[in-house]
């Protein structure tokens, strides 16, 4: 047997193009899947023209708030472009430069002040998108609705606060700043204690009855409204998120990555080599005089598969050092990683073995290995809840049965404690082995037709 | 081994190779190994002469097999194109080289399917030449062909194949003369003056 990997190792070192491709080309797909799945898009570029007067503020009965910083909050979110007409938003909308744009129009105050008053009207902002491309107009509908209900959020909180100390005003007494002066606002609490000294004074009957009504209910209104003081507050916000994990412990999203970007290039050095050197066996008519009595098909088999797992563990581990140079490994867990790449690149070649007995020419097997792993790896990155059910059953059918998902989530489980089980996707991988040996070891009965 | 097309001739030429397994009926085999060159070369094109003849002497587990390969260098007389890779060979050399590889288990039969297809008449020549040396050495060897001036130059007994059914077994002179005896007199003379249009006429009167 190790006449014939040394013979592949031979033949692969003398077609530098094969072998360049075959390790360049996964590692740099593997690179860029990690880098897409590690980070999301960057911040949209967003033309912004706020029209509105520099001075404006929302009032609250007659008084100015201080400004919520809209614009300041909505170009955290996005990458503002400063615009100064509508004509220069639309042509920076239409030729591709921002995403959409954002106009918040003049009369935007003044219509959000007109909602306390008798005739309401409707405070709208203005969003310029370009639908030519359907999937970006999805994309800028989601973020321009995800900024407006936080532009929403911000004001209603402003205004939540603002009547709050109004709240607090009337309970505790103060000043009430008025133009350029003040008014004294005595306040509940204080109304009470006035009324509760002079109460002892009044003589019995029933305008002392009538006073000692009046302290109740100064103290029954202060106490109350002091607990709907927090109540106003919380409804600019009602309903706040709390997150607990019940099933499954997510791994940080850059070691998801860099298990993904590992996994695709063991699974497609692994099968391209093994479906490729083993289709290479019958292109050169070499398998009928090797399995006549030289060496039996079992071990041909098994030199490919050893060929693909020794191949597919080197290049993995080499990007993986690769990879420690901008994200930091536990290098401490390189045993479990060993068993792990070791285990998916066993079910990986054995795959390959299978796919590369079932045709006859290398370059059949090399796109038949592409039109199945690129898909399926694919699918094994798809989420639950992210498609419908159904689909989403198909979808688990499909990847159960080809090593690529369990091969990741070993590899997941291995690089990063608390990252899922390691055992159950080493077993999954390790039935999947018998399953391709055994279909490749049929699957070979052809080759012997000469 | 001679016939037309689909007469049976690789199918039975696998099976004394034990590559096929036979429907039916019994193959005896004797002492000493049997030696087999398919029809299409079966090397790498990516090794050099002498590591294609390394790496099937290894395979063989020959004790030397450097030895074994420069044995058989000589014997094909490649010796000087050692070096360069198969694919830069001609198809009569690779023939050679794909002949020297069956004959590296040292067999004492050895099965040649349709050795000169795709040569040329001076690489059929230096081919045959070698053939006909191993031979005169002690090596039997079966061929196939469906050049029947070929196989009447250079097969001592021959085997007529048609539909997987075993029609002649014989000397060429035998077929001849069987031809001679079963056609008129126009069919005799001209199957007199050339074997192809005797085999023709064989092949005729049999219903093929």
């Amino acid at each position: 047997m190790r006449w014939l990997l040394l013979k592949d190792l031979q033949i692969l070192r003398r077609s530098p193009l094969q072998a360049v491709l075959l390790v360049v080309y996964p590692v740099l797909i593997a690179i860029l899947v990690g880098l897409a799945v590690s980070r999301g898009p960057g911040e949209p570029r967003v033309a912004f023209l706020n029209e509105v007067p520099q001075n404006a503020r929302i009032s609250l009965s007659g008084r100015k708030l201080p400004s919520a910083n809209v614009q300041h909050r909505i170009c955290e979110k996005v990458e503002c472009v400063r615009v100064h007409s509508r004509e220069e938003a639309e042509k920076k909308v239409e030729s591709g430069d921002v995403l959409a744009a954002l106009i918040l129009p003049e009369d935007l105050i003044n219509k959000i002040n007109s909602l306390s008053t008798l005739s309401p009207g409707t405070p709208k902002v203005e969003v310029l998108v370009n639908e030519s491309d359907p999937l970006k107009a999805g994309a800028v509908d989601d973020k321009i609705t995800a900024l407006l209900a936080q532009a929403n959020l911000a004001i209603a909180k402003a205004i939540a606060v603002e009547g709050g100390k109004y709240l607090n005003l009337v309970i505790k007494g103060g000043d009430l700043p008025v133009l350029a002066g003040a008014i004294h606002i005595l306040g509940l609490e204080s109304s009470a204690h006035i009324l509760e000294a002079i109460e002892p004074a009044l003589p019995q009957g029933p305008l002392r009855v009538a006073l000692g009504q009046v302290i109740e209910f100064a103290n029954d209104a202060g106490e109350n409204l002091d607990i709907a003081g927090p109540l106003i507050q919380r409804l600019a916000q009602p309903i706040e998120v709390h997150k607990v994990a019940v099933g499954g412990s997510s791994p940080p999203l850059e070691t998801f990555a860099i298990a993904i970007a590992a996994t695709l290039t063991l699974a497609f050095v692994t099968v391209l080599l093994v479906a490729g050197s083993l289709a290479l066996e019958r292109e050169e008519n070499a398998f009928p005089r090797l399995t006549r009595g030289l060496v039996s098909s079992e071990a041909l088999l098994g030199e490919k598969v050893l060929l693909g797992v020794a191949v597919g563990l080197v290049v993995t581990i080499l990007m993986l050092a690769g990879l420690t140079i901008f994200v930091p490994l536990e290098w401490g867990r390189f045993g479990l990683w060993l068993v792990a790449i070791l285990v998916g690149a066993g079910a990986l070649a054995a795959s390959g073995a299978a796919l590369g007995a079932a045709a006859r020419e290398v370059r059949a097997v090399s796109l038949l290995a592409f039109m199945v792993t690129l898909p399926v790896a694919f699918l094994s990155l798809v989420p639950s809840g992210t498609v419908g059910v159904g689909l989403y059953d198909v979808i688990k059918v499909i990847t159960a049965l080809f090593p690529f998902k369990p091969a990741l989530e070993a590899i997941t489980a291995a690089l990063e404690a608390g990252s899922g089980s390691l055992g159950e996707p080493l077993l999954h991988l390790a039935a999947l082995i018998v399953a391709y040996a055994v279909i490749a070891r049929l699957a070979l009965r052809r080759f012997a037709r000469v | 081994m001679i016939g037309p097309n689909g007469a049976g001739k690789t199918t039975l030429l696998s099976i004394l190779a034990g590559i096929l397994r036979p429907d039916g009926g019994t193959l005896e085999i004797g002492d000493g190994a049997v030696g087999w060159v398919p029809q299409q070369a079966a090397l790498y094109r990516r090794l050099t002469v002498e590591e294609n003849l390394l790496l099937f002497a290894r395979l063989e587990e020959h004790p030397d097999p450097r030895a074994s390969g420069a044995e058989m260098l000589e014997l094909t007389g490649l010796g000087e194109r050692r070096e360069e890779f198969l694919a830069r060979l001609s198809g009569g050399d690779q023939q050679r080289l794909n002949i020297a590889i069956g004959l590296l288990s040292r067999p004492s039969v050895l099965l040649l399917d349709e050795p000169s297809v795709g040569l040329d008449p001076r690489q059929r020549a230096k081919l045959w030449e070698f053939v006909s040396g191993l031979a005169g050495r002690g090596t039997t060897v079966i061929f196939s062909t469906h050049d029947i001036q070929e196989a009447e130059r250079y097969g001592g007994r021959l085997l007529v194949l048609a539909d997987g059914e075993a029609l002649f077994d014989g000397s060429p002179d035998e077929l001849r003369e069987t031809v001679r005896r079963e056609s008129d007199a126009a069919v005799a003379a001209a199957a007199d003056r050339d074997f192809e249009t005797a085999f023709v006429a064989y092949l005729h009167h049999r219903g093929h």
